[in-house]
């Protein structure tokens, strides 16, 4: 499976889904969050490998 | 995915530029595009001394950095506002960065040391009556010590970090309340139109805020990611959300309406009849400009007993 985090929450999802659609998966928008992997940025069509651990950063600041 | 300009694994793709770049031209790209914002809108020129007003957040970090990068002078203005240990976290994040930037002088002002109490006390001192809410409070604090360091030490400018998301939220909110007055002045330039009212300038907007936080991942800039407490529920974070689902359907949605707003009311296209401008006065006890006579809104604030600050 692939573990997804974002904000204290998790999402395991399957294998196969590209970054953009594993983004959408979980209910966010693609332009709101970065996704990382190992400290590194990934782009939106990278395909997510069973194993994978992804933090998902919110690029929203401000009030 | 690959980086246009030189075929190496890319980190960021930007629909609305059909661009995708790997770190190091991403990076120069992003120094690029803020010089030309600063030259396009007239903002400074080289031999300005800049103060940067840094909460913390990636925003005003990134533009910090960035200009120090580009060579300018730029100094780093922190306003710590006591508000618990999200303030305690900001402040830890700003000296990491400028202890890593030995160039460039950090001034850091703590409000409740210098006036008695801190934002969150002075909100509670403020509740009763008509009392102002902590956030425009906060905001008050925040233009007034900026205006007044910057005054003091002789800067020219103070540049904050809004990038184009805050300011299409800010416009999305501006027009959904019809604020015409608010409209006719949302700019990325703010002139000095008396003295001792410094020119306030906001280099990053031509950024999504996407980019900037991908600029702050790709160059180890480190900052506060939490949301300061009293921002939950804000009304700009719900025009955020909204103007993100359009631009996943509307790639370059976001760009379009804050860049052509400015492009058509500089045209003539929108006539938007701002109020006549107000005589400005110095302050008595502080001196700074303020519409009314006698105190400003500011040091009207400290007074005992007084329940609002407008």
């Amino acid at each position: 499976m692939v573990r997804i985090k974002f904000r204290g929450q998790e999402w395991e999802l399957k294998p196969g889904l590209r970054v953009k659609e594993a983004i959408k998966k979980v209910g966010l928008s693609p332009n709101a969050v970065l996704a990382v992997k190992g400290g590194k940025l990934l782009t939106e069509d990278v395909v997510l490998r069973e194993g994978d651990e992804i933090e998902l950063i919110s690029v929203i600041s401000g009030g | 995915m690959r980086c246009k300009k030189c075929d190496q694994p890319a980190v960021i793709r930007m629909h609305q530029h059909r661009l995708a770049l790997c770190k190091e031209h991403f990076v120069e790209w992003v120094l690029n595009r803020v010089a030309d914002t600063i030259r396009s809108f007239r903002m400074f020129s080289p031999k300005k001394k800049i103060l940067v007003a840094v909460s913390g957040g990636k925003d005003s970090l990134v533009l910090w950095d960035i200009l120090l990068k580009l060579g300018y002078k730029a100094d780093g203005l922190h306003l710590n506002l006591g508000i618990g240990e999200y303030s305690e976290r900001s402040l830890d994040y700003v000296l990491k960065f400028a202890d890593s930037h030995p160039e460039a002088d950090l001034i850091i002002v703590d409000i409740k040391e210098r006036y008695g109490m801190s934002v969150p006390e002075l909100a509670e001192a403020k509740k009763h009556g008509r009392g102002r809410k902590i956030c425009s409070l906060c905001g008050l604090v925040k233009r007034h010590e900026m205006n007044r360091v910057a005054n003091e030490r002789g800067y020219d400018v103070v540049a904050t970090g809004h990038n184009l998301d805050d300011e299409a939220a800010t416009l999305l909110g501006n027009l959904l309340n019809w604020k015409i007055e608010y409209l006719a002045h949302q700019s990325p330039v703010l002139p000095s139109t008396y003295p001792g009212l410094v020119r306030k300038v906001r280099p990053l907007v031509r950024l999504y805020e996407r980019e900037t936080a991908a600029y702050a991942l790709v160059e180890g800039i480190e900052y506060i990611r939490e949301e300061c407490p009293h921002a939950l529920g804000a009304k700009s974070l719900l025009y955020k959300e909204i103007l993100n689902r359009l631009e996943d359907e509307m790639p370059g949605a976001k760009q379009r309406f804050y860049m052509d707003f400015l492009k058509a009311r500089r045209e003539g296209l929108i006539k938007l009849q701002p109020p006549p401008a107000q005589q400005l006065h110095p302050c008595e006890v502080c001196g700074q400009p303020t519409s009314a006579p006698g105190k400003c809104a500011f040091c009207r604030l400290w007074e005992p007993g007084s329940s609002s600050g407008s």
